[in-house]
């Protein structure tokens, strides 16, 4: 049987291919080769064939028959053999299949070969995929290895012992003897993880994090080495020493600083200096920096040190390098609220970001904008957002109009500027409000009563020129509805419009393709309404005829002033009513004729839902002729005995 | 760090790297969620973006998109720089590296991918020490493998 072809030309091969349907030939031949030839256990050329199978699984094809070929190339002498097997573990093996724990013991020879990168194989797969299972078996000699004296292999050690910690949390006590004189290290690799592993310790455990607390002079004095020390062509990144390991360091102070003021006053200078002296001009000594801020803002640190973290942000904001303004702001948001008159400072630059290209920044410069607003800067700062509601992209539209309805809510100003505020946003970005804002508005124009001329004339011209905006049209709806009179009583500033008109636009809108269901009851309800305001009740009683009699959702408002229901005998069944504190429910009445001379009655059951256990009034209108002319009797019941809502 | 994934301009995926453990379903449907979302941005956007729960930073070099997955806690400015760390020791290893090399020579790609990370964290910060480790493992190699040839045969590579 001919040698099965290398690696380097079946790549070539199959890149060639000009076709998908080709390149799965071709593949599906490779396979089938590859397999006869695992079939006949040949060890020459099982490496060279796993690795042509890694190619093939890169490429999307199934690859799990040499899963065991991988296993036993692992358990070869051969150098290549193992370095490819490992290698096609980590790719084609997980936890989940059984099969994996089949490794535990070639990793656990492996682990104490002779050669350093043999082990140093068998660490990388430990502590880059190892499941529960072969952490518990192999912990031991992961801990052996942490107090070795070869600096390569106590690098991965202790980051294999951070894997091992992740999955199996109990183990970590067996590591802390090893830890004692990990710091006292000079290798920097060592160093850097040792670091983690302390860091993977300490935020896992309080018992751990006050225990390791002691180190903080220690890491203080490693960091002063490294900013003070000269160029270290091994280590040095742009002019910077060691740039992971500085920030780590931060890092891991940080977490012990935290909550404990002993630590942060041992750490500040140390922060003092690397936040003054850390060259700005590339992203590394910005990394660096980023590093510091997070830890100054977290500790306990005094006063002058966090501004100077948050004048760092500042100047970030105002870098040239967008990622560099993105990390600004995330962190700005994260301090906004325990820093806030600092961060106030930077507000314009803030604002600036809203105008940025990018959507990541955009976003955050919206929400930090939103967390910036008080009483002062209320008008300016809402002048920017609704510019922003204007003109940014679809997604941001919803939680924008939600904010600027509750900073609206917080410091309006005035009345007449909120209302204007909310008229703003529903004709700007009506059709993205969230569905809640629509009851929530109309108990704020509700409450607002010398502003409701003024807001039922601005609603009707909103109205005019656009019905495509459901929670617009809602709000519209149900504020003629309440306020119709005003509307056409002359108490508006502007022209006013005659009764038959407002009852034009309302009923277009129950009848337009653009009005959900929601919308419809909310305009048909308003009609009724208006039948106790506007004088062309026949034209309403008309309407309300024709869709009464479908399922429609009536909408009333929990004002006991203004709430009622309207309804005649021409309403034969009604659905489920739907208001904010009941639900009503009107059966069918048990005749549509009132016998004369009181010889009989008509009864309507009305079922009410009440959860709120609010008390129930009833209004009651009747209209009717007598002797050709038109009475109109209205009746108030107000003694429904407390059992029936309580 | 919970992944790794190079890809190229047209979203073929050159090198895979997970230090989370997924089935194989999972980790084709994260990457071609992810391949699309970068492919779709915009040279003037940041190299940052949220993406379920994650931050994902993500840097072109040519035609090689560098693509990583870290946590809420991690620094997103110096994974830029262990991915541009990773990237010189490409460059030194191959001799000004391309996508070509990294397609034929997949394998040693990885290799100094773990003498660099282990279980997604530096294990290495200078970069003389990791070009040295690889190298010594590729003599290991060579000379293991020139043991086991028998003496008239061809040198063997894979």
């Amino acid at each position: 049987m001919p040698a099965p072809i290398r690696l380097r030309e079946l790549i070539r091969t199959i890149r060639t291919a000009r076709t998908q349907a080709e390149e799965r030939e071709m593949i599906q031949k490779e396979c089938a080769a590859i397999r006869s030839s695992f079939r006949e256990e040949d060890n020459t050329y099982r490496c060279r064939n796993v690795a042509k199978l890694l190619y093939m699984h890169m490429l999307g094809y199934p690859a799990h028959f040499g899963q065991l070929e991988c296993l036993k190339l692992i358990a070869s002498q051969k150098f290549t053999d193992k370095r490819i097997g490992y290698l096609g573990a980590m790719l084609l093996l997980d936890e989940r299949q059984d099969v994996h724990l089949l490794m535990t013991n070639c990793i656990k020879n492996d682990l104490n070969h002779s050669t350093q990168y043999v082990q140093g194989l068998a660490l990388c797969t430990l502590g880059c995929m190892g499941s529960s299972e072969m952490c518990r078996d192999l912990a031991g000699e992961v801990e052996k290895l942490l107090k070795t004296s070869n600096s390569y292999l106590r690098k991965k050690a202790a980051l294999c012992a951070v894997h091992v910690i992740r999955k199996v949390p109990e183990l970590m006590e067996m590591f802390l003897p090893a830890t004692k004189n990990l710091l006292s290290e000079k290798n920097h690799g060592v160093l850097h993880t040792s670091v983690v592993l302390l860091t993977e310790m300490c935020e896992r455990s309080p018992d751990m994090l006050a225990h390791f607390r002691k180190l903080v002079p220690q890491l203080v004095r490693i960091l002063k080495n490294l900013i003070m020390s000269g160029y270290s062509p091994e280590h040095d990144v742009s002019g910077i020493s060691d740039p992971f390991l500085q920030v780590r360091i931060l890092r891991l102070l940080r977490i012990l600083g935290r909550s404990d003021d002993d630590s942060s006053e041992a750490m500040n200078d140390i922060l003092a200096q690397v936040a003054t002296n850390t060259e700005t001009s590339k992203n590394v000594g910005n990394a660096i920096l980023y590093e510091t801020v997070l830890t100054i803002m977290d500790i306990k640190s005094e006063s002058g040190l966090r501004v100077l973290a948050i004048n760092i942000l500042g100047r970030f904001l105002l870098n040239n390098d967008k990622n560099i303004r993105y990390v600004a702001l995330t962190s700005l948001l994260k301090t906004v609220q325990t820093d806030h008159n600092a961060v106030q400072r930077h507000r314009s630059t803030i604002v600036d970001c809203l105008k940025d290209l990018d959507v990541s920044i955009k976003r955050r410069a919206m929400e930090l904008s939103f967390a910036l607003v008080n009483g002062n800067n209320i008008r300016g700062m809402m002048k920017e957002l609704l510019y922003f509601l204007d003109s940014c992209d679809p997604e941001f539209k919803a939680d924008c109009a939600s904010g600027v309805f509750l900073a609206a809510e917080k410091y309006a100003p005035s009345k007449r500027w909120h209302i204007d505020t909310i008229m703003r946003v529903l004709t700007t970005a009506g059709s993205y409000v969230r569905d809640d804002s629509v009851p929530n508005l109309i108990q704020l124009i509700t409450n607002s009563v010398e502003m409701h001329a003024y807001t039922v004339q601005r609603l009707y011209k909103a109205l005019l020129d656009d019905i495509s905006q459901q929670p617009l049209v809602q709000v519209a709806s149900w504020c003629i509805g309440e306020y119709g009179d005003l509307l056409v009583s002359g108490q508006c500033e502007e022209e006013e419009p005659i009764q038959d008109e407002v009852l034009d636009v309302l009923e277009g809108l129950l009848v337009s393709n653009l009005s959900t269901p929601v919308t419809r009851g909310y305009s048909l309800t308003a009609i009724m309404k208006l039948s106790t305001r506007f004088t062309s009740v026949n034209r309403i009683k008309k309407v309300v005829s024709i869709y009464g009699s479908t399922s429609l959702i009536l909408y009333c408002c929990n004002d006991p002033i203004s709430s009622w229901i309207s309804f005649n005998f021409h309403l034969t069944e009604c659905p489920l009513s739907v208001c904010q504190t009941f639900q009503l429910q009107l059966l069918s009445p048990s005749s549509n004729v009132v016998p004369a001379l009181n010889q009989g009655t008509v009864t309507q059951v009305i079922r009410v839902l009440n959860p709120q256990k609010q008390q129930l009034r009833m209004r009651i209108k009747l209209t009717y002729t007598l002797k050709g002319s038109p009475v109109q009797d209205l009746a108030e019941v107000n003694n429904f005995p407390p059992q029936s809502w309580q | 760090m919970q992944f790794m994934l190079l890809f190229s301009r047209q979203g073929k995926l050159r090198l895979q790297k997970w230090y989370v453990p997924l089935c194989d379903k999972e980790k084709k449907k994260i990457t071609r969620e992810l391949v699309q979302t970068v492919l779709a941005r915009k040279p003037k956007m940041c190299s940052f973006l949220e993406w379920r729960d994650l931050k994902i930073v993500y840097k072109r070099y040519a035609s090689l998109y560098f693509c990583c997955a870290i946590e809420d806690q991690d620094n997103e400015l110096i994974t830029l720089e262990i991915i541009h760390r990773y990237v010189e020791l490409l460059d030194k290893y191959f001799g000004s590296v391309c996508e070509l090399d990294i397609i034929f020579n997949f394998e040693k790609a990885y290799f100094i991918l773990d003498e660099f990370l282990l279980g997604g964290e530096a294990q290495e910060t200078s970069k003389k020490n990791v070009l040295k480790a690889i190298e010594q493992a590729d003599l290991l190699q060579e000379v293991t493998q020139e043991c086991q040839t028998p003496p008239f045969t061809m040198k063997m590579n894979i």
